[in-house]
């Protein structure tokens, strides 16, 4: 007995995988998902030619994304298969497709920023009225992301130290599932047309209009095989080193290395899971099965933290109406914009970083800081959003909440920073690169100059700039700024700003000169923030910032309650309630206070409403008895019901 | 608009609040609704002063009594003029017509006035043109803030000082001036001092190219209640300090130094020892707090004797050499700040500091380098007392003792609390 194809209602599903990051075969659950007992499968990337000339990434991104495309698309058909790159907007083109390859199910790789969820909700939505059942699998992060801000009582974290502890009191993130092959593949097959290559074929440069004369051949070629055999390369490199630190910097870190992995992280070429489990691996071999340190996974976990704040912040990209953002009153000036740039400042060792970024795509994380810090905070005083749009179109591995987050970070505009810090155009490349070979790489018009002037030439006497046949005004640009004098100013300024949001929520009067106090996020992180008096218990000082969630979560007759509490150090802080909570279920309570890093989040839960007026006097004391040498893990306090409670 | 300023109105809050509250429920119609006109203007004036200054024009127009309460004297004595041009800030201006109707409804209750202003020239103008507006006003505090480039530098010197100086003639009682980054001249300061010497208390005036030490002096002769001084190093003199220590002025509390080069090679002078002896025998307890954006050659005149400098931040490189001077010459010394130094770890440096400077509590080290085993000696060494630790993570070079997992226990043991090094993202 035999049926006919389409007719049965025991018909095997015809499906698409709809690839946008993720450009992989291996670890690929939604892939996994379209094959499983499948008819058919036809594996699409959107690619809008309109959409390509005029969107803002740069040529270097686009060669990269190709390369990954034509990479997918070479080892499908090893599997027989093809890419199908559709040209167009999926919202348009999905309807029309998923009527011609009488399609039922739809699966794609779970996207966490805002953007991407409100898209991928109005495809869900298509497909569900053309009758197509939708997966999506989670596989471009480590962890649900969503899963973490619930552990954090509902807002993303926003410090890296309270992002690790949240971390480490999850599961370890799942084991990558096994590489697409015929295997699983199966009897599922691919329908190819003779005219696939015309249709769907992966377009060159040319065709999406970019000028390819005279553009150098790539620096990062793109592409899940390239991703595959680097993560061996960093692998064996890290074996034979068998040293698990962060390399310490010098002049070779900041050229391009054959094991770097970024951009291949950020296009989905490389599962993150797979590195991490490679990583733990190799750990546990070297060092003799040893529980490995979370700093060894410090690549994965920023981007993973970045990840998390952005999922529920549509204006993550901005300052304005961002509400962990702090505004700063940056200056306007696109001149001064363009000469970052374009190379132009004036400062060797920023317009080298700028070159590199500028020719292959990449520099390196300090190197990032460097020019990001002199954009904003440090000298020009130029808003970061400027730099991230510029980061945006030449680095390859930005990716919209990484790159986003880092600016914010690196211009004093959101997380924690105790100092203000500037890093120097000039000293912080000679400590790195004494010799100044990374400048005469990127700006040969330097080359001539020695060692002891090739960071600051314009102080090199005459002789030696007419030698080193550059004369500066002339051959390169004149500095653009004194940076003494700019980082004072703009140091005083960032102070002022932060002292203004302190003194607003109440932490006033008693500063320390160059340190920021505990708290300085934005109100917005806090509702219902209303600053406590002075308890007088904190030695004077007053260091500690509780505000409570009145409008948090109910769910029916399960009331949660978040205190934040922010505390430097170890302080008598009384937390005044009056609040309609019976039964108090301190999560994450005492213990964790008293081991406080920056941030504290005590959730106060309730399970059933009683009209009652509570005070909670919480007192976080010390240190040297109770420590004992170890964090601990976070226990329940139960305490009992009743009013006017001291606890 | 920011919040009004509430400081100092609490105390004439007064007793009645309470008793307010009860005559108004007692007045409650019988059906229990409030009727809002019987809201007693005081109470009113509370929940104004909460408001921001959109809400309380808003709240205004509901009734003529609430438009009473809005032009009440007491909710315009602090006001922040932001001076925004679109071309150069992203954040919005205060509106003209508000700026109007203060010069001509409020400019006599104005008390605590700042004025924030971008980048650009027409800002400052324009700060300048309402500075020159207030004649019939008396102000207690002045404040003009570039929160961008310093752009009332691009004003000719002139129309500067006479807006000024319209400020400095007609407030008799002016006690804070914040004037950092202005043209502001001797000449000036001598209206200043003319007409404010009995009252003021703090003055800033960081990088004011046009001051001489002679006008900086001339202040410190004449205003005794003077507690408050920043300035820059080229103003700073022996004269300076002892008129400052002189016995008819009050104590000073606060004394910030901006030392700045402006050109490689500049040469420094030096303060005599006896100088910051007189200072601090008239003033023990002041901070003196000094910003040194220097190159490393420069620092000659420096830490050569000892300096009574209670709060150090090194915006540059600085050299081992001079941090090992700072360990000897600072005995007051209780924040240190150093933002980056070069290659050799400043091992030696750091457990002197800990040794010589007993009151330190607050070091945050940048792109620096120290021995773990040395970091650990210097906590061991301050112990508690440490209560603010920043080192960036590059900072610590594990040894044969300590590791970058261990480091974190140790200090925590030593520090009585949980500590980490700062960390920066890796991209």
């Amino acid at each position: 007995m035999f049926f006919l194809k389409g007719d049965s209602v025991n018909m095997a599903p015809n499906s698409i995988h709809w690839f946008r990051k993720g450009l992989r075969l291996h670890d690929n659950p939604a892939l996994q998902e379209a094959v499983r007992g499948a008819d058919t499968v036809r594996c699409v990337y959107f690619l809008d030619p309109w959409f390509a000339g005029s969107s803002n990434l740069g040529v270097h991104r686009w060669r990269f994304l190709l390369q990954c495309l034509d990479d997918l698309d070479s080892n499908l058909r090893k599997l027989n298969s093809r890419l199908f790159v559709i040209r167009g907007q999926p919202a348009n083109v999905f309807p029309r497709l998923f009527k011609e390859w009488k399609i039922s199910r739809l699966t794609f790789e779970y996207d966490s920023e805002p953007f991407g969820k409100e898209r991928d909700a109005a495809i869900k939505k298509l497909a569900m009225e053309a009758g197509v059942e939708v997966i999506v699998k989670i596989s471009h992060t480590l962890y649900n992301l969503d899963k973490i801000t619930e552990l954090n009582g509902g807002q993303p974290p926003l410090t890296y130290k309270r992002f690790q502890t949240l971390i480490s009191r999850m599961d370890p993130p799942e084991m990558p599932v096994e590489t697409l092959s015929n295997t699983i593949m199966g009897c599922c097959v691919t329908p190819v047309s003779e005219d696939h290559g015309d249709k769907y074929g992966v377009p060159s440069l040319e065709e999406l209009g970019f000028d390819i004369e005279g553009l150098p051949s790539a620096v990062w070629p793109g592409g899940e095989t390239e991703a595959l055999t680097r993560i061996e390369r960093h692998l064996e490199r890290k074996a034979w080193v068998a040293n698990f630190e962060r390399p310490r910097m010098n002049a070779n870190s900041l050229l391009a290395s054959p094991t770097g992995l970024s951009p291949y992280l950020r296009f989905g070429c490389l599962s993150c899971r797979l590195f991490y489990f490679k990583l733990t691996d190799l750990y546990r071999k070297v060092k003799k099965n040893n529980t490995p340190p979370l700093s060894l996974y410090g690549q994965l976990l920023w981007r993973e933290f970045f990840y998390t704040a952005a999922t529920t912040n549509p204006r993550f990209d901005k300052m304005e109406g961002n509400p962990i953002c702090v505004r700063i009153p940056w200056d306007k000036n696109p001149e001064a914009l363009a000469k970052w740039a374009e190379a132009k400042t004036g400062f060797p060792w920023i317009d080298a970083i700028m070159t590199q970024l500028r020719q292959e795509g990449w520099i390196h994380h300090l190197a990032r800081h460097a020019v990001a810090c002199f954009l904003t905070r440090g000298d020009l005083w130029i808003s970061w959003e400027e730099g991230m749009k510029v980061f945006e179109e030449l680095l390859l591995d930005a990716d919209w909440s990484v790159n986003a987050g880092s600016w914010m970070w690196l211009s004093c505009s959101s997380f924690f920073q105790q100092f203000f810090h500037c890093y120097c155009p000039v000293g912080f490349g000679r400590r790195t690169d004494p010799n100044g070979d990374f400048i005469r790489r990127y700006l040969p018009i330097l080359r001539g100059f020695p060692a002891k002037y090739i960071y600051d030439p314009w102080n090199a006497p005459d002789s030696v700039q007419a030698a080193a046949k550059c004369i500066i005004g002339v051959h390169y640009p004149k500095p653009m700024v004194n940076h003494a004098e700019a980082s004072r100013l703009n140091i005083e300024r960032m102070k002022q700003i932060y002292q203004q949001l302190s003194r607003y929520r109440g932490l006033g009067k008693n500063f320390t000169i160059f340190f920021c106090h505990a708290v300085f996020f934005p109100l917005a992180c806090f509702p219902g923030y209303h600053h406590m008096p002075d308890t007088g218990h904190s030695s004077g000082l007053y260091r500690c910032n509780v505000s409570h969630d009145m409008a948090g979560p109910q769910h029916s007759g399960n009331r949660h309650r978040n205190v934040y509490c922010m505390l430097h150090e170890y302080h008598t802080v009384n937390i005044t309630y009056s609040l309609y909570i019976p039964i108090y279920n301190i999560l994450c309570g005492v213990q964790q206070a008293t081991c406080c890093t920056q941030e504290e989040v005590l959730q106060v839960r309730g399970s059933e409403s009683r009209n009652e007026i509570l005070t909670v006097k919480m007192t976080l004391s010390p240190p040297l008895t109770s420590y004992n040498g170890k964090l601990q893990r976070s226990r329940r306090f139960m305490l009992p019901v009743g009013t006017s409670r001291v606890w | 608009m920011k919040r009004g300023q509430k400081g100092g109105d609490d105390a004439e809050e007064g007793p009645g609040a309470p008793e307010l509250c009860k005559r108004l429920r007692q007045d409650d119609s019988e059906d229990g609704a409030v009727d809002w006109r019987l809201l007693p203007e005081e109470i009113l004036l509370q929940i104004f002063q909460y408001l921001p200054l959109l809400d309380r024009a808003f709240a205004s127009q509901v009734c003529r009594g609430w438009n009473q309460t809005f032009h009440t004297p007491e909710l315009w004595r602090c006001f922040e003029f932001e001076l925004n041009q679109p071309a150069s800030s992203y954040l919005k201006a205060t509106h003209p017509d508000l700026i109007k109707q203060i010069i001509k409804r409020h400019s006599n209750h104005l008390q605590y006035v700042s004025f924030k202003v971008d980048s650009s020239t027409e800002s400052a103008e324009a700060a300048c043109d309402i500075l020159s507006q207030l004649v019939n006003c008396s102000l207690k505090t002045l404040g003009l803030i570039s929160t961008a480039r310093p752009s009332f530098m691009e004003l000719p010197k002139s129309h500067f000082i006479s807006a000024l100086t319209v400020v400095f003639v007609n407030s008799k009682s002016l006690s804070s001036l914040k004037i950092d980054d202005t043209p502001v001249d001797d000449p000036s300061l001598k209206v200043l001092v003319a007409n404010n010497s009995d009252t003021l208390k703090l003055l800033k005036m960081s990088s004011c190219p046009h001051v001489s030490p002679a006008g900086i002096l001339c202040v410190a002769d004449q205003c005794h209640g003077l507690r408050e001084l920043a300035l820059n190093y080229h103003l700073l003199s022996d004269e300076l300090l002892l008129a400052l220590s002189s016995e008819r002025h009050v104590h000073l509390e606060h004394l910030r130094i901006d030392v700045v080069s402006e050109n490689p090679g500049q040469q420094f002078h030096s303060i005599k020892k006896s100088s910051w002896d007189a200072m601090v025998r008239h003033s023990p307890k002041f901070n003196l707090v000094m910003y040194f954006f220097l190159y490393e050659n420069e620092f000659g005149p420096f830490f050569g004797d000892e300096v009574p400098v209670t709060h150090l931040y090194f915006g540059r490189s600085v050299s081992k050499e001079v941090l090992g001077r700072v360990g000897l010459t600072c005995p007051r010394l209780v924040e240190l700040v150093v933002c980056a130094n070069g290659l050799r770890p400043l091992d030696e440096e750091l457990i002197r500091i800990a040794e010589r400077c007993r009151q330190l509590s607050a070091i945050g080290l940048g792109e620096c380098e120290v021995s773990c085993s040395a970091f650990v000696e210097f906590v061991k060494m301050c112990g508690g007392r440490l209560t603010q630790l920043s080192i960036m993570e590059e900072v610590l070079v594990p040894d044969s003792k300590y590791g970058p997992d261990d480091i974190h226990w140790e200090v925590s043991k030593h520090l009585g609390r949980v500590w980490f090094p700062d960390m920066m993202p890796t991209w």
